[in-house]
């Protein structure tokens, strides 16, 4: 990690040494651009990065790589997603020059929601490559300067590479190991899926540690602040892969009416002041989807304001 | 084998409204073995389609024949001599029966009673999975006898996603995660570092994806 | 009061059914004259297309009479042929045709008063449901 691979300011701020803060910030249902720059706006100055999600839950939005361009014109630095559930590697390997020739320097490799849960559930799916494959491939055209057939890329992709990491999903003592590979396969940056029980995560990011995984790529652990008990019900039932403790869904019923957000960003922020001591986590993820406007607020509150400036 | 569902008996209605003489030809391959096509299936929807004809009082004649295969010629030669003599035929077998049908008989309109699926086998008693989706390079040897190509939802090859939950995939309870059974087999096995191996896109021109394929024997062609 | 009278087929098991209409007879009980009775060594021997058979020849109803679950000679035969009878009812609904043309009774060796009230229940209810093939 001598010299910078994209020169994004994700990657300069990792490479700093400060604790990083990312955003998201999902495309619209529909060519509502005005409305995706509102949201963009409220994460301005707050994150260091913003991902903008590719057809997440496999339903028809605004492709990543139009809305990371909206947010590259509203001063915002975007984290590009791409899903390989709807694209070829043709098509992998064209947006991928496509979207560094138009500025975008930061890119999530990401398997994709199965189609089924969208909605759009009789398309074909593509699944021409894995995101292990994925984040292969964008290193190849980058560090190699070629394409998956072997050619020649003229002028090569400069891509800050992330892909995502769940440490909560079976077999649990296979995941970190599958986060080695992601690693060993080109992995910059990686961000976890949003974390709430605690304990499982630590055990996780020491065996990462015991593995010198976070010396080779930068870890961000992915917080998303529960805004009522209903949500945290649907994320511990309805959500493949996601670990709810009980504890928590009992703390915020204890709540109280109206009350219950509050203490759900406090649990985040609670979260955050622990990553920022934990040994291996290079910074946090904060997936406040349709909440962007409480961005702001708790960037201040987590004490991760202003953010550096590199 | 190769397994079928049937076809919703409306809709075989629906494809022989407009003929008076069916013939319904079943196939004792595979489609018997997984109770959809055999001789058994033949009577049934026959039986089916008479009653259906009877009560909407309408005539209707239904034969039943039931072929050996029906994805080899000598045995669809079998009906040449009766054929005439229907206006439609239902063919019961997999999708590659009414293709041999339509070849040999092209005067004939041949219509589909099943709908094909898979290549699998029985997991019990009237139940059937699907094991293998003929991709042309078989690598089942690198997942501990396991194919990822068939039996991921996204035919992952470095699985398994975040998806994964309490063995079972994302897109149904009902669904084995077979990227956990993977994992958990090798790793019994002693084997987990072949799944730390990175394994690099599959090339699908052995697969349906490369164009309509042939197998040829060459010391068998004449 | 409509003067329909169905044609029934009743297929009866050798064990549990055919020893509650000895005792039916016994107690001077007859069946309706328009229920044919087919016996079987035991229901579970009755495929799906004996049940179809009788609708395609025209009769208004079918019902199968056997055993008890826990009672059947043969052990889950009746259990096999109330899986059958429930397969064709889903069919002939498929077809839209009235599922309760066709059922089921569990009977029990001495009780040939169940017996013959499985009949009349049939034969009441398929006269409501009227004629299987339009007049």
């Amino acid at each position: 990690m001598s010299e910078y691979k994209a020169e994004s300011n994700l990657e300069k701020v990792l490479r700093s040494g400060q604790f990083a803060f990312t955003g998201e910030c999902g495309p619209p249902q529909g060519a509502n651009v005005e409305h995706l720059r509102e949201k963009a706006r409220h994460l301005k100055g707050c994150v260091d990065a913003v991902n903008v999600t590719d057809n997440q839950t496999a339903v028809v939005r605004m492709s990543s790589w139009a809305a990371s361009l909206i947010l590259i014109q509203e001063g915002i630095e975007p984290n590009f997603q791409m899903v390989c559930r709807d694209r070829n590697r043709l098509a992998i390997q064209s947006d991928i020059l496509g979207v560094y020739s138009l500025g975008i320097r930061n890119m999530l490799c990401l398997s994709g929601d199965h189609q089924k849960f969208g909605n759009h559930p009789e398309a074909k799916n593509v699944f021409d490559i894995d995101s292990m494959q994925l984040i292969h491939t964008v290193k190849t055209m980058r560090d190699d300067g070629k394409f998956l057939n072997g050619q020649d890329v003229d002028v090569p992709p400069r891509l800050f590479i992330g892909a995502a990491c769940n440490p909560f999903a079976e077999p649990f003592d296979f995941r970190v190991y599958r986060l080695a590979k992601k690693i060993a396969a080109g992995a910059d940056f990686i961000q976890t899926q949003c974390i709430y029980n605690m304990d499982k995560f630590r055990e996780f990011m020491k065996r990462a540690v015991d593995m010198g995984l976070h010396e080779k790529c930068y870890i961000l652990a992915g917080v998303t602040p529960m805004k009522s008990v209903g949500m945290a019900l649907y994320m511990a039932k309805q959500v493949p892969g996601m670990d709810v403790p009980d504890s928590l869904i009992q703390r915020l019923r204890g709540a109280g009416k109206g009350k219950v957000a509050e203490e759900g960003i406090k649990f985040a922020l609670e979260q955050i002041e622990e990553f920022k001591a934990m040994e291996g986590v290079a910074g946090v993820h904060l997936m406040a989807i349709e909440w962007e406007h409480r961005v702001p607020e708790i960037a201040e509150r987590a004490g991760m304001l202003p953010r550096p400036a590199v | 084998m190769i397994v079928a569902q049937p076809k919703p008996i409306k809709e075989i209605l629906d494809m022989v409204k407009d003929f008076k003489k069916i013939l319904v030809v079943g196939c004792k391959g595979c489609v018997t073995v997984c109770n959809v096509g055999g001789a058994k299936e033949v009577g049934i929807l026959a039986a089916s389609l008479r009653i259906a004809r009877k009560r909407s009082g309408q005539e209707i004649q239904v034969d039943e024949h039931t072929l050996e295969r029906q994805c080899d010629p000598e045995y669809i030669e079998e009906l040449k001599d009766i054929i005439g003599n229907y206006d439609a035929v239902v063919s019961i077998a997999c999708g590659v029966g009414p293709q041999f049908l339509s070849e040999r008989y092209p005067n004939v309109r041949v219509f589909p009673g099943v709908n094909t699926q898979f290549m699998g086998g029985a997991v019990e008693h009237g139940v059937w999975s699907e094991r293998c989706a003929g991709c042309g390079t078989c690598v089942v040897h690198y997942f501990g006898g396991l194919c990822p190509i068939a039996r991921c939802s996204k035919s992952l090859l470095n699985g398994p996603c975040g998806g994964s939950s309490h063995g079972k995939c994302e897109i149904s309870k009902d669904v084995e995660c077979i990227w956990d059974t993977i994992v958990r087999k090798m790793t019994e096995q002693g084997r987990l570092n072949e799944l730390l191996e990175f394994r690099p896109p599959k090339s699908w021109t052995t697969a349906r994806d490369g164009g309509p394929r042939k197998m040829i024997r060459e010391e068998l062609v004449k | 009061m409509n003067d329909f009278k169905p044609r029934i087929i009743a297929f009866c098991c050798a064990n549990c059914a055919s020893s509650a209409a000895n005792v039916a007879e016994g107690m001077k009980k007859a069946l309706p004259d328009n229920v044919k009775i087919i016996q079987v060594p035991c229901t579970g021997r009755i495929e799906i297309l004996h049940l179809l058979k009788p609708f395609e020849e025209g009769a208004d109803g079918v019902y199968v009479a056997g055993c008890q679950e826990d009672s059947c000679q043969y052990i889950n035969g009746i259990a096999k042929a109330a899986k059958r009878v429930a397969h064709v009812q889903k069919m002939l609904e498929e077809l839209d045709i009235e599922p309760d043309r066709i059922r089921l009774f569990h009977l029990s060796a001495g009780k040939g008063q169940e017996y013959v009230e499985a009949a009349f229940e049939m034969v009441d209810k398929i006269k409501a449901l009227g004629p299987f093939l339009p007049a």
